[in-house]
């Protein structure tokens, strides 16, 4: 093992020795671009489990299983009708473990909903939307709206009643727009109805540009975390 | 001043070789970044690295067993011919379409949602906001009246400016209404109501946000059924 660590091909993706020091541990979080977004030490204080119940982490993490099943369901799909509801019947009766990749795809976007609201409330309790955390609260309610745009074009996708007409309950209250309603909805579905235009206009959404915005806001999110001065931790005593 | 290397010179070039010292800038400001604390740290590797991937794996094991017992919905292909009743959106937006039951759409899809994403926008930028004072030093009569008073102002206007009482709002408005005005009311003794006293304003107006949102959402997914009607799930099922 030591030898693979100090051979040649190691070195050059891992720049430092076994993070067995507290310098080669600092560097680890440093020289690794996926960690270097964490602080290289935190307070301990900002460790207690009860401070922050994971949840901000635990919305990244549903996003990051929504990203790896959501490119799985991509092999699958056709967005086009009638194909795309085929498609779901196909991942019921033919793809290999089909349903369940669906399943975990589903699941995990409505508790990524679910928790990245309760990661508000915690944020708020704690009192730490305020200065100097103000502009990371205002990014972070552009990410919920982020996560709830993704799910509503995600729920249109299978193109069954359930997805028909949820979307057509939702738009027609976006219709409701004082003076530029219904071109708003025009704008939206790519039509006056649900049809194949607002199947395509919600996959490119859900697949292409959401993700991306949320994957930026979400990096941008955590790094500020760091640079508004680390977790908000109230005063002692 | 008797080393001339230390001098700061103030930038007068592009080229940033010529800057021959390290600038540090220091927001006028303050900021928590530049604060010192005494307070005891650890290494982010491995301890909170290892934490993080505990909670994810913790996650990811809660969401593949759930993906295992409960399938997906999936029901016949969309027909714009026939109608669901009732044809009901996405958990999270019930709330919104619970409200449509009272209100006209421009109300309840479009001015109040609006006004919620805002107010969460501008709340901490709301002056009444940052200081978290408590709401009570003592008691206060005077204080309890007013806060019964706007309570009841609140409530009337929930009752009487919709087509039926919206009842999920007005319970929640008088249920925070007491608890805000019962330590002015009966003092700080016991702890319970020394909690709520020390709680802040915009402790409050959260609360109040939070448990309305929750129970037009909860009433919108568990308690409707064909034509909106009011039902119980656990005598016809959920919708
Ligand atoms: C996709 C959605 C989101 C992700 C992935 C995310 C992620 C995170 C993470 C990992 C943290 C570090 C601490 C923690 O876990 O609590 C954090 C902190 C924070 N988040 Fe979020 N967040 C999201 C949405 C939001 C929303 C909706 C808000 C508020 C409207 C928000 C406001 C904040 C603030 C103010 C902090 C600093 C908290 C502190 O200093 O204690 N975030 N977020």
């Amino acid at each position: 093992m030591s030898f693979l660590q100090r051979s040649r091909l190691f070195r050059s993706i891992v720049r430092h020795g076994l993070p067995d020091s507290v310098r080669n541990r600092a560097l680890v979080t440093f020289t690794n671009f996926f960690l270097h977004i964490q602080p290289v030490k935190v307070r301990l204080r900002a460790m207690q489990f009860t401070r922050t119940f994971y949840l901000g982490g635990l919305s990244a993490a549903c996003f990051f299983i929504l990203v790896v099943t959501g490119v799985l369901l991509m092999f699958y799909y056709h967005p086009s009708v009638p194909r795309a509801y085929e498609d779901m019947k196909d991942l019921e009766f033919v793809v290999s473990s089909g349903v369940f990749l669906r399943n975990l795809h589903r699941w995990s976007a409505h508790a990524m909903v679910a928790l990245v609201m309760l990661h508000m409330v915690r944020v708020f309790f704690a009192g730490a939307y305020r200065p100097p955390r103000e502009f990371n609260w205002v990014i972070g309610v552009v990410l919920l709206l982020l996560t709830i745009g993704l799910s509503y074009t995600g729920y249109l996708l299978p193109w069954d009643q359930l997805a028909y007409w949820g979307v057509t309950v939702g738009t027609n209250m976006a219709a409701a727009v004082p003076v530029l309603g219904d071109q708003i909805r025009f704008l939206m579905l790519g039509g006056h109805g649900v049809n194949e235009n607002a199947l395509i206009r919600f996959y490119v959404l859900h697949c292409v540009v959401l993700p991306l915005a949320l994957t930026v806001g979400i990096a941008l999110h955590i790094w500020r975390v760091r640079k508004d001065g680390g977790l908000y931790l109230p005063p002692k005593g | 001043m008797s080393d001339p290397e230390k001098v700061l010179v103030p930038e007068r070039t592009d080229d940033a070789r010529a800057v021959k010292v390290r600038l540090a800038v220091v927001q006028d400001e303050e900021r928590a970044t530049v604060e010192r604390t005494d307070e005891p740290e650890c290494m982010s590797f491995p301890h909170l690295v290892l934490r993080e991937w505990i909670a994810f794996l913790a996650l990811s094991l809660g969401l593949v067993v759930l993906s295992l017992l409960v399938n997906a919905p999936l029901e016949e292909m969309a027909n714009p011919e026939k109608t669901p009743n009732p044809s009901k959106a996405p958990w999270y937006f019930l709330g919104l379409q619970e409200l449509l039951h009272y209100y006209p759409p421009l109300v309840a899809g479009v001015l109040l949602p609006g006004f919620v994403v805002l107010s969460l926008i501008v709340v901490p930028y709301f002056d009444i906001n940052l200081r978290r004072e408590a709401i009570w030093r003592g008691r206060s009569l005077p204080g309890a009246l007013k806060v019964l008073i706007v309570t009841a102002l609140i409530s009337l206007f929930f009752i009487f400016s919709a087509a039926h009482p919206v009842w999920p709002i007005v319970v929640p408005t008088i249920f925070v209404g007491l608890l805000m005005a019962l330590p002015a009311a009966l003092g700080q003794r016991p702890a319970v109501l020394h909690w709520l006293a020390t709680r802040s304003l915009p402790f409050y107006i959260f609360l109040w946000f939070l448990i309305v949102a929750t129970a037009l959402t909860a009433i919108g997914t568990l308690f409707r059924g064909p034509g909106w009607s009011f039902t119980l799930p656990w005598r016809d099922g959920i919708y």
